[in-house]
């Protein structure tokens, strides 16, 4: 038997590393160990890691059924991020299939218009949308928000990288017994995508978790609000209590935190996916 | 002609009728699962822009209504170059992408060269680097704008105790407020960038190294000669994302300055919500939406051009 060396050069990177980690995290260390802190010793210095007076119960408190309706927002988080998902995934992946399965006129053109569309800025269309939003009386309302984020160029395009991957022998047996076009997709196609159907999903249900531009210029009313808004009430509404605002911070982050961590492989290559064939 | 020669094709590839009306059925089917995403681009993208065109050569104030549309020509194209406040904008535009992207993209190839083979618990690096993407921008956003408090934030506190005594106000100063939200971005969007260097690096062959090592090449050698040139690619992509996306830059400013102090970190998508969401002059929103995607189109452009050429 060989034996093995320890490899010191690469245990004084890692070291390093790791210290380069920790400090990278502080912030987020920092709003972790506020969020249990009375509203006093929140900005004592020098900084204490562990609360002298462990209060992540109060603020809790405070944060989930305080003044500012919190859980509502969360809810409607929840409902948006949800519904966005689901339709995306719907929709990208029909696009997806007929761009690879299914041979008609005019398939690469529409194909080809869609790619272009992709240069253009979410943000260049932000007047015409709100004026469409209005005119449909669609604006304040979750109807619109969600019709505004079920549409993906990007997501088709990684399903359609994936679908020109499966073989086309599945299909024709499917269709051999019989399968219409949509049973195919159905009962064939979307199975057999389940991974990256589960990748897409989780990214953009964290996208439309984070997002903030889209509620902020087409809602108005406060019970519509999702998180990202109710951060902002937040932060107007208990100004220098930094406790609790960092216990709401806390509690935007956790859940995806959590799912994140737990679906870490699938997250990172699907954000992997969009770099490889730039 | 086309048709005939098509009709043809179809009858010596098939030669019954019964494929004829597969083959329309396809097309439709084809139509029918590619319309809901087709028209929803249609509805959301290409009609706003070809829209927000129209209304860029128009005066119009929301509180009008629709009578009050005025054609004016190129009057906002030419009042928006007149505008200090759009003049300001896109010079901190500009300032906010040469600094995000240069280090962002140093700092996330280093770590990422590290990480890939100099480290143990690779994963474990990955996804503590990743978490602040993952973050919501605004939850994190309020964490440091509590960080960066001028009075009693932990950073000003540190900067005290090693005795500045008079530290920046961060946010709240108007020669801070901008290089503290870039600190942020960087800080937030590392982590994306070492994913995608990371998938470049798992692409470059181990024996490429191998190779060049028993050729007795140092490793920083290796680094510039194999490292750099064969994630390219990847770079260029990296580039390309990041620049277009530093143009888009609207979360940070909006949540955390409102553009302020005194307009000192506004940005030129926030130039495009005040005036069509605050102020709603429905036309000269459209026309700085228009020059937004003026920029990013040209920048898209450029790079096209310039990756077309390098390949040749």
């Amino acid at each position: 038997m060989r034996l093995r060396k320890i490899d010191w050069s690469k245990w004084t990177i890692t070291i390093v590393l790791a210290i380069f980690s920790i400090i990278f995290l502080i912030p987020l260390v920092w709003m972790t160990s506020s969020a249990g802190k009375l509203e006093k010793d929140v900005m004592e210095f020098p900084i204490r890691w562990i609360p002298k007076v462990w209060n992540y119960e109060g603020n809790f408190k405070e944060v989930w059924s305080g003044r500012v309706p919190f859980y509502m927002f969360y809810l409607n988080s929840i409902k948006l991020a949800s519904i966005m998902t689901i339709v995306t995934i719907f929709f990208s992946s029909m696009a997806a299939y007929a761009f690879t399965k299914l041979r008609f006129r005019g398939r690469n053109l529409a194909f080809g218009m869609l790619m272009m569309f992709m240069i253009i800025p979410e943000q260049a269309t932000l007047v015409p949308r709100f004026l469409l939003m209005r005119w449909f009386h669609l604006f304040n309302t979750h109807a619109g928000l969600i019709i505004m984020g079920m549409f993906s160029i990007y997501f088709t395009f990684l399903l359609r990288q994936f679908m020109l991957g499966v073989h086309n022998d599945y299909l024709e047996a499917a269709k051999i017994d019989g399968a219409g076009y949509f049973m195919t997709y159905w009962r064939i196609m979307l199975p057999l995508c389940k991974p990256i159907l589960a990748t897409v999903g989780i990214i953009k249900f964290i996208w439309s978790w984070n997002d903030y531009q889209n509620p902020l210029i087409f809602l108005v009313n406060k019970n519509l609000f999702p998180i990202t808004l109710g951060m902002q009430m937040f932060k107007d509404d208990y100004a220098d209590n930094f406790a609790v605002i960092m216990m709401a911070s806390l509690s935007a982050i956790l859940p995806l935190l959590i799912v994140f961590i737990i679906l870490q492989k699938q997250v990172i290559k699907g954000i992997a996916l969009g770099g490889v064939k730039g | 002609m086309n048709e005939s020669s098509k009709g043809a094709a179809r009858l010596t590839r098939a030669g019954e009728r019964s494929f004829w009306n597969n083959e329309r059925k396809e097309a439709l089917a084809g139509w029918l699962f590619l319309a809901p995403e087709f028209l929803g681009m249609l509805f959301l993208y290409v009609f706003p822009v070809g829209f927000s065109l129209y209304l860029s050569f128009c005066d119009w104030n929301l509180v009008g209504g629709l009578a009050s549309i005025k054609f004016i020509g190129l009057d906002n194209f030419v009042a928006m170059f007149e505008d200090k406040k759009v003049l300001l904008s896109l010079k901190n535009n500009l300032i906010y992408t040469v600094f995000t992207v240069p280090i962002g993209m140093a700092l996330s190839l280093l770590l990422a060269v590290v990480i890939h083979t100099r480290v143990f618990f690779q994963s474990y690096f990955k996804v503590a680097f990743f978490i602040p993407y993952i973050s919501s921008i605004i939850a994190v956003g309020a964490v440091w704008s509590a960080l960066y408090h001028p009075s009693q934030g932990p950073i000003n506190q540190f900067l005290m105790r090693l005795g500045i005594s008079d530290p920046p106000k961060w946010l709240a100063d108007t020669t801070y407020s901008l290089p503290s939200i870039i600190i942020i971005a960087i800080w937030a969007g590392i982590g994306y960038q070492i994913i995608i260097y990371l998938a470049g690096l798992t692409n470059i062959p181990d024996d490429v190294y191998e190779a060049a090592s028993i050729d007795g090449a140092s490793s920083t050698q290796q680094f510039f000669k194999i490292t750099m040139p064969l994630l390219t690619p990847t770079t260029s992509f990296l580039f390309i994302t990041l620049l277009i996306g530093s143009f888009k830059v609207f979360d940070l400013v909006a949540f955390l300055t409102a553009g302020g102090p005194n307009d000192s970190s506004t940005v030129l998508v926030y130039r495009i919500f005040e005036e069509g969401f605050r102020n709603y002059k429905m036309g000269y929103a459209s026309a700085l939406s228009w020059l937004l995607f003026a920029i990013v189109g040209l920048v898209t452009l450029i790079t096209w051009k310039f990756q077309n050429k390098k390949e040749i």
